[in-house]
């Protein structure tokens, strides 16, 4: 018909706004020198003046970490293809050039501060009006907090993990490696030996933490691998919710990045993981981009604990990522609801793990999978009961949604169940956006790509509304940017 | 001086996957503020030829014109058309999960207003219509709660139709069927609607099966379409005579 031209016309002005989060930075970076050593683990341990139990832990993953076989070792079995992993052409530390750290804004580089800016994310304002503290990443050491008092005063500890292995290190050797061991898997094994650095949150008991906790990450210098480690730990009857949000600017070789994130929550602690990931996806033909291999697991260690992880996946050239929920307290509650979306040769392979433990536990999984382009999504849920769990439940809904006809979407789900009383409810269902729903919108007034944007986000609404506010309206700007010249 | 809003000429339209052809040489001109209402029987075009004028693209048009405010339409995308003044209340309208009607609304009556250039309308003041609008038509707030269209019965989907005319205040707006499953309070809410909107510069175009709309709605023209063409045209003394005489007559 003849609205055709008016179509490729606005598709070629979509392609120009192209990852608009894509510049770099020129902050003086100190990089350790390439490759992966025992030498250099010892170099990464002594700039952070890391106690030597520390130091042990790391070489021990480390060694772990060696004696495995690379092709074993990397997940295989997931539906994602990419090339050859050079180890040794990595740089495992990257820090920008503060002889001291920051003691508040005023000391932190300009440049640095207007990055952020970049992002959409003036710690100065923004975050304090919104109530959020933001303990801000840039590459792997922690620059600026703010709210620090506020929380101090509360007891709660909310400060990079370098910190917290300086200022409390009987926490740190309590907690960490409890949920993740080193040797999980291969890329948290590969973490364990060389993370740079990442949050530290401790909430006190019976402390309920009044505003959000946020991080920014950011992967900056020119192939640093990102290796995270965050730990959270709620004691008894604590609240805490936390932020997570990324973006990246572009660069031409791929870049890796294996988070570990702990969890763990005491008795009837709960514990809320939102995570927004916007990292730069590569180019349309499936250059560059980001490989996201993250580890993130919770433990319900108390009797009436909750975890919830919440997330909104956009980007990544490869995203593989199960976050999980290992329900040891009786009485306690799982939860994961996810978007992760995938256009043009974006590769997600992601899920969760639910596994119960302890008497009545249940979990919850809604997780919705959105192709566009060619881009293929994979939802890969694993549900397993112990024979110690008396009355587990579970409820796992799994919708995908294509848009156009050369994606792909898929589920797989894992089933294990070793106890009769065990519960377990599974619904799945594929869409595609339909004519009629778009013809009805744009019959009002909506131009197409509009049209698109309000029924994806309509139909990813269950997740959304477990965000809070701000970062569910931030969520809907991501699927919209990241669908942009997918639709018309 | 007597302008036209609508002018169709000689239009054929096919359906755009099989090359089928619905429409086979229309030619209708509506005038400003005027009112017109098209009958004839099932299949034969009438809700083809409303969402050829929306611009459906799952219909081509194969010859024929079609000029709204002297403009030719069949340059303009399906939300430019929208945002010029038409508004089709569908026959059938869809449901969209998790978008509140509110957010819809809000979204259509921005975007029409940014194509004008006016600046959009805060959230109060959108509110204060919104609420006056549903208040018009008798639609209970709380089935605005819920998604857009799902769960709502004929009746409410077709009142909800004609709340969205309301609110975007179109130039042309065309009623496909909208009288259809509604009772007598609703029949008569619609019909106030209608009346109400009708002005020098609002045109209706009113595709309904029965009579009794023309009770609440008197139109000025009445058409008859039938195997995609129209058959005859006149004023509501046509509507007795099908009513007589059925629409064997015409063919
Ligand atoms: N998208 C389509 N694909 C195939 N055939 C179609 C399509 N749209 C309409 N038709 C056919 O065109 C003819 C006219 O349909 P249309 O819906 O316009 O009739 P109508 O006059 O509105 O009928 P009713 O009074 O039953 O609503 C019918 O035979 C219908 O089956
Ligand atoms: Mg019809």
């Amino acid at each position: 018909m003849t609205s055709d031209n008016n179509s490729i016309s606005r598709k070629t002005k979509l392609e120009d706004k192209d990852y608009k989060w894509g510049f770099t930075t020129d902050v003086e970076t100190e990089v350790v020198p390439k490759g992966l050593s025992e030498e250099i683990i010892n170099i990464i341990s002594s700039k952070k003046s890391e106690p030597k139990w520390l130091l042990d832990w790391r070489l021990k993953a480390y060694k772990h970490w060696l004696a495995q076989d690379k092709k074993e070792g990397e997940p295989e079995w997931a539906m994602v293809d990419y090339p050859d992993i050079n180890y040794q052409d990595i740089h495992y530390y990257a820090a920008p050039n503060l002889s001291d750290a920051p003691k508040s804004l005023e000391d932190v580089d300009p440049e640095m501060l207007e990055a952020f800016e970049k992002l959409g994310i003036p710690l100065e304002e923004r975050a304090q009006l919104a109530g959020v503290a933001v303990d801000a990443v840039f590459d792997s050491v922690s620059v600026a907090t703010t709210y620090e008092k506020q929380l101090k005063e509360l007891g709660i500890i909310f400060c990079s993990f370098s910190e917290a292995v300086k200022n409390h290190p009987d926490l740190i050797e309590k907690y960490l490696g409890s949920v993740v061991p080193y040797s999980d898997n291969y890329f948290a094994n590969l973490n364990s030996a060389v993370f740079s650095d990442g949050s530290f949150i401790y909430v006190p008991p019976g402390v309920r933490c009044p505003i959000e906790l946020m991080t920014y990450f950011r992967i900056n210098t020119a192939d640093t691998g990102q290796f995270e480690r965050t730990l959270i730990v709620a004691d008894k009857d604590s609240y805490v919710s936390y932020l997570e949000g990324c973006t990246a600017p572009i660069r031409k070789s791929s870049q890796l990045h294996a988070a570990v994130v702990e969890l763990v929550a005491l008795e009837n602690a709960e514990i809320k993981y939102s995570t927004l990931q916007n990292w730069y996806p590569g180019t349309k033909e499936g250059v560059g981009g980001v490989y996201n291999f993250v580890t993130k697991r919770g433990k319900c260690l108390g009797k009436g604990s909750k975890i919830s992880w919440t997330q909104v996946e956009t980007g990544s050239a490869i995203t593989w990522k199960y976050p999980s929920v290992i329900l040891q307290g009786d009485d306690s509650v799982g939860e994961f609801y996810s978007v992760a979306l995938t256009n043009n040769r974006q590769q997600a392979d992601t899920g969760t793990k639910m596994i119960h433990i302890g008497k009545n536990t249940r979990s919850n999984i809604v997780a919705k999978g959105i192709s566009a382009g060619e881009g293929n999504n994979t939802y890969r849920g694993q549900v397993k009961v112990l024979p110690s769990a008396e009355n587990a439940q579970n409820f796992t809904q799994c919708d995908s949604l294509l848009i156009g006809d050369k994606c792909g979407a898929h589920t797989v789900p894992y089933i294990e169940v070793k106890n009769p009383s065990a519960k377990l409810e599974h619904e799945a269902s594929t869409s595609k956006v339909s004519d009629d729903q778009l013809f009805y919108l744009m019959q009002r007034g909506l131009d197409e790509e509009e049209a698109h944007h309000m029924i994806i986000t309509g139909w990813s609404k269950e997740v959304f509304k477990e965000l809070p506010f701000e970062f569910a309206v931030e969520a809907g700007q991501l699927l919209k940017v990241s669908l942009e010249g997918a639709v018309g | 001086m007597d302008n036209k809003i609508l002018e169709i000429k000689n239009l054929k339209a096919l359906v755009s996957e099989t090359g089928e052809e619905i429409l086979s040489g229309i030619d209708l001109e509506i005038g400003d503020g005027e009112t017109h209402v098209i009958m004839g029987p099932n299949g034969g075009g009438k809700s083809t030829l409303v969402n050829v004028i929306a611009g459906r693209d799952s219909y081509e048009v194969s010859s024929g014109s079609i000029k709204f405010k002297s403009k030719n339409l069949l340059n303009m995308n399906i939300d430019e058309r929208s945002r010029e003044g038409i508004f089709l209340a569908f026959q059938y309208p869809s449901e969209i999960p998790g978008v509140r009607p509110w957010q819809f609304m809000k979204a259509a009556v921005d975007a029409k207003r940014k194509a004008n250039g006016d600046p959009e309308l805060s959230v109060r003041e959108f509110s204060k219509i919104y609420d006056d609008n549903l208040k018009k038509i008798n639609i209970n707030s709380d089935l605005m709660k819920r998604s857009l269209n799902e769960g709502f019965s004929g009746g409410e989907k077709k009142r909800n139709e004609v709340f969205q005319m309301m609110m975007l205040e179109p130039n042309l707006a065309l009623l496909d069927e909208t009288d259809s499953g509604l009772d007598v309070d609703a029949l008569k809410a619609v019909g106030d609607a209608v009346n109400n909107l009708r002005d020098s510069k609002r045109s209706f175009l009113i595709v309904t099966h029965y009579q009794r709309l023309l009770d609440h709605i008197k139109p000025d023209f009445v058409h008859i379409l039938i195997n995609g063409k129209i058959a005859e045209s006149g004023n509501s003394d046509l509507v007795k005579k099908i009513e007589n005489d059925g629409y064997e007559s015409f063919a």
